[in-house]
């Protein structure tokens, strides 16, 4: 009576060499007679095919109880009653889900996200189905085929070739007879395992879906095809103390008994809290199981599983547990539905804990819940990764704390396992009759095998419209005199970080008279250099001794973002410097998170007292770090301070040279942002105004310092650039002259005057290579400084010649403000510089300022540039 | 020889310009404007007609193959066979 074997545990060769040429052929037959009719399925619609799955469901529906016949009488396997259902299961439940979802052309649709997912057939599946469930899932693997659009080759278990080849006519009839391809489904006359080698490998057959034993799975997966392997479980079963204990007991007996046992999901040891253990084992009896004496166990341990190899003996698979009790020779009550063993722990010496398709569950003692967790984990290592793990439990935080620790892709709650795990019954998981057990099974899925692992899914993305912004301090005065606008922001302490220069030509007293009276003000003055971090220790030191509201930086841009820093540091005392300033590519995504919560509060109003920097809207700051010789450089629109006043009366008294460098500085920051790859339409408004009125106000504010207009619209000039800048970025020109200055102690302003001319003419040449840019449509620099040459009135009708135009008007503004014509002129030997070019190259290189540039600049690219400004422009 | 498939009736069409071409032994565009759906039975025939024009050396060449059709004929191996013009 109980003969059958189990051969999926039998690796299938990979060397189909003892094939016959006439074996050949007939494989080669089928191969190709499936791929034709994958190939003519590639033509039908969505409509087509659910016309054919709805008549197939409903011809499998009608011979579910012959199909589950015929499996009981050739396996011998399991119960026909719950064949039935697992036929009518994967028939009804599995047309229940897929019915609706599109399998056809575009399947889904994310306008949100621009993106379509559009399905391509795989072709010719090879499929291997298992003695355990043979015809339903023949059954689920023919429709959700036919779903999809494919063709399959089925290689059924021998000992249940007849009941599946049956299954596979059935549906085939069906669906060419409701317009399916001719040879959409083929079934291997007796199959060998070198016929299986063979159709695995060949070249046509697309996928490999096995479901079998590990034998069979291995074999797919070693076969170099994609594969859909799943296998073996060991199910563990926790039952813990807040249980619902009659249905829980309920449950296990369906679903440990169900088909006698042959679903690999199916219970295998159950974990019992011990202060329900003896009543559960009780419930258990009461309702027709076994429980065996110690005795009874080893004697069940030794015969149905297989010392040797210590898995279970093929002989009991899908027998009843009063058969497999006289098996072995324990005395049963009539009727017995499931054999109960109590075991004290898992692996090799206790037998009883591994994989039994058979209604013998074992059972275990759990002293607390720590110990049934980790005995769960020990029968899910031993056999059971990845497949499916059950609980019953009312506790939230054990249940949670069981899916952490058990490694499976499906973790059935309050519900029997086996039943529960085929999905849709007693749960939402997708139907099926092929559990993907990830890689703990050695598969490549932890999924229940579904119509979505038949396709290939395509993805068409559509180029995507960057949110883009415009963010600036939400308060700017300008103008004579907007310095008045400090008496409308009460504070109760003021502190004012300004230099020495600046306090001794009066202009702290002016801002002084414009604060709100009644404020306590203090004065703070640091060096007018890049600040360093005892400058900002001393700052967020006087910041909290006076509890300061609200902070003014009176200053050049250095004063503006010694402020910025200590404002943040004042706030957030735990910022870190160093980690804020980690590199970046896209604002939007950058890694580092900059503080929101805000230990204190303080107002940053920034009063420039250089036209050039902008700092008194922009969201950077530079911090030096002298003992390392870095610069750190912070940015994040947080740092924008919160008023800018552009008062022209702070820079009336700006020497020449300060005013030619940081009126330069304007005027490549505006350059910049213009070509820049983040240039929007806003960014653009203020690069151009920038442009116009610094090409027209900074050789008058440069020869008559005093002329009012010329300095107030240079003043708002370089607050305008910097708007733009603050937004769209700058580029390659500013790379460079951080790169020199520093090397070569060179002004900011005066190290972009020198790069200037040969950048636009770099940045308007045709690319060596095209700087990947999502915000730009095409390369267009050239055309925007074409743009720029006309709104100055340079003149020039193609795009060239006003690109040169705009070349010569900077170079002879440059020659106006009295700018060096070349590095060289600067006193820097050729010897000198040709040793330095090596690293100012990758230091410019590594600088962040060119992500943004519209031409992507090579190391050689960047070196030339510097020898091109070493060289110099020419005299006009 | 220019020969026209009939949509409704592919593989006889098929069969039929294959007879032609036996008969004729010339150079043939088969015109396939009006093929909307290919069937295994079709691709049968075209495999044979295919056959039958190398083995007279005769020149095949489809017009008008939509793009469905097209990616049939590339699936089963059968686009190296012919020409395809527009």
């Amino acid at each position: 009576m109980i003969t059958t074997e189990v051969k999926e545990r039998v690796q299938i060769p990979l060397a189909p060499e003892t094939l016959s040429p006439e074996r050949v052929a007939y494989l080669e037959g089928l191969v190709s007679q499936a791929r034709t009719a994958a190939a003519v399925f590639t033509q039908f619609s969505q409509e087509d095919v659910d016309h054919i799955v709805k008549a197939m469901v409903l011809a499998g529906q009608e011979n579910a109880p012959l199909l589950a016949r015929l499996a009981v009488e050739e396996t011998h396997l399991g119960v026909m009653e719950d064949k039935i259902i697992k036929n009518m299961v994967a028939c009804e439940f599995v047309y229940n889900y897929t019915k609706g979802k599109r399998t056809v052309g575009v399947i889904r649709e994310m306008p949100e996200k621009n993106l379509l997912e559009i399905a391509e057939p795989i072709g010719v599946l090879f499929s291997l189905t298992p003695i355990t469930n043979p015809t339903s899932t023949v059954l689920f693997k023919c429709i959700v085929a036919v779903k999809t659009r494919n063709a399959v080759i089925f290689s059924p278990h021998p000992k249940a070739w007849r009941c599946c080849a049956e299954a596979v006519k059935i549906m085939y009839e069906t669906a060419v007879k409701h317009g399916a391809p001719e040879g959409v489904f083929t079934c291997i006359e007796s199959s060998t395992l070198q016929d299986n080698a063979y159709v695995m490998k060949h070249k046509d057959v697309g996928l490999i879906d096995a479901t079998g034993g590990p034998g069979v799975v291995k074999a797919a997966y070693s076969s170099g095809k994609p594969a859909l392997g799943v296998g073996a479980g060991n199910t563990p079963v926790y039952l813990e103390k807040s249980a619902d204990l009659g249905p829980a007991v309920v449950d296990i007996i369906i679903s440990k008994t169900f088909d006698n046992g042959t679903i690999c999901a199916s219970e295998q040891t159950v974990v019992i809290d011990d202060e329900i253990y003896d009543q559960t084992l009780k419930k258990f009896a009461e309702l027709g199981a076994h429980i065996c004496n110690e005795e009874e166990t080893k004697t069940l341990g030794r015969t149905v599983i297989d010392p040797q190899t210590g898995f279970m003996q093929p002989m009991a698979v899908g027998q009843k547990a009063s058969d497999i009790a006289r098996f072995v020779g324990l005395s049963v009550k009539p009727g017995t539905k499931l054999l109960i063993a109590p075991i004290q722990g898992v692996g090799r010496e206790h037998p009883l804990s591994v994989e039994k398709l058979f209604p013998v569950l074992a059972v275990y003692r759990a002293k607390s819940v720590n110990e049934a967790l980790r005995v769960c984990v020990d029968v899910n290592h031993a056999g059971g990764l990845g497949h499916t793990a059950v609980i019953f439990s009312r506790n939230e935080e054990v249940i949670r704390k069981f899916g952490e620790v058990i490694n499976a892709g499906r973790i059935i709650v309050n519900s029997p396992g086996s039943i529960g795990a085929l999905g849709a019954v007693y749960n939402d998981l997708v139907p099926t009759f092929s559990f993907g057990c990830g890689t703990g099974g050695g598969n490549s899925t932890t999924d229940n095998v579904n119509i979505y692992h038949y396709l290939n899914i395509k993805r068409l993305a559509r180029r995507t419209q960057n949110h883009m912004w415009f963010r600036v301090p939400n308060q700017i005065y300008f103008n004579m005199n907007a310095v008045e606008n400090l008496g409308q922001f009460p504070s109760r302490c003021t502190i004012i970080v300004t230099n020495a220069p600046l306090e001794q030509i009066g202009h702290v007293d002016i801002v002084r008279r414009h604060i709100c009276p009644k404020t306590h003000i203090h004065v703070l003055v640091i060096p007018d250099a890049e600040p360093e971090a005892s400058v900002i220790q001393q700052g967020v030191e006087a910041l909290n001794f006076y509890k300061a509201d609200q902070i003014i930086a009176l200053g050049g841009g250095s004063i503006i973002d010694a402020a910025k820093i200590m404002k943040l540091r004042y706030e957030s005392p735990e910022a870190d410097l160093e980690y804020l300033a980690a590199p970046f590519l896209d604002l939007r995504k950058r890694v580092v998170e900059y503080p929101t919560e805000k230990t204190n509060h303080a107002r940053l109003v920034a009063i420039p007292t250089t036209s050039g920097t902008g700092s008194e809207v922009t969201p950077f700051a530079v911090l030096s770090d002298k003992a390392s010789g870095r610069k750190i450089t912070l940015a994040d629109y947080s740092l924008s301070p919160d008023v800018a006043i552009v008062d022209p009366q702070f820079v009336m008294s700006m020497p020449k040279g300060l005013t030619a460098d940081t009126g330069i500085d304007c005027i490549t920051h505006a350059l910049e942002a213009g070509v820049s790859n983040y240039a929007s339409s806003y960014t653009d408004s203020n690069a151009m105004q920038a442009i116009r009125l610094a090409f027209k106000y900074l050789p008058i504010a440069y020869e008559n310092p005093k002329d009012e207009e010329a300095r107030c619209m240079m003043h708002n000039a370089a607050c305008i650039a910097a708007m733009a800048f603050s937004n769209a970025s700058v580029g390659v020109n500013h790379a460079l002259a951080h790169a020199f200055g520093a090397r070569f102690h060179v002004p900011h302003g005066r190290a972009n005057a020198l790069m200037l001319p040969h950048v636009i003419a770099y940045n308007a040449a045709v690319p060596t290579k095209f700087m990947p840019s999502p915000y730009t449509q095409g390369y267009i620099a050239h055309k925007k400084y074409a743009t720029m040459a006309d709104l100055l009135g340079l003149g020039g009708t193609t795009v060239e010649e006003k690109v040169q135009n705009l070349i010569n008007a900077v170079e002879q503004l440059l020659d106006r403000l009295a700018f060096p014509r070349s590095i060289a002129e600067l006193g820097i030997t050729r010897q000198e510089f040709e040793k330095a070019v090596p690293e100012l190259t990758e230091i410019a290189f590594a600088d962040p300022s060119w992500r943004s540039n519209p031409r992507m600049p090579l190391l050689t690219e960047l070196a030339e540039l510097f020898w091109k400004a070493y060289e110099g422009r020419p005299k006009h | 020889m220019v020969l026209e498939i009939d949509n409704r009736k592919i593989a006889s069409s098929l069969e039929s310009a294959k007879s032609k071409i036996n008969a004729k032994n010339e150079d043939t565009v088969l015109d396939f404007c009006s093929i909307e759906r290919l069937d295994a039975a079709g691709l049968r025939a075209l495999e044979d007609l295919a056959a039958a024009a190398e083995q007279k050396s005769v020149k095949l060449s489809l017009r008008g193959t939509n793009v469905a059709v097209y990616k049939v004929l590339k699936l089963t191996k059968l686009t190296r066979r012919f020409s395809f013009v527009d």
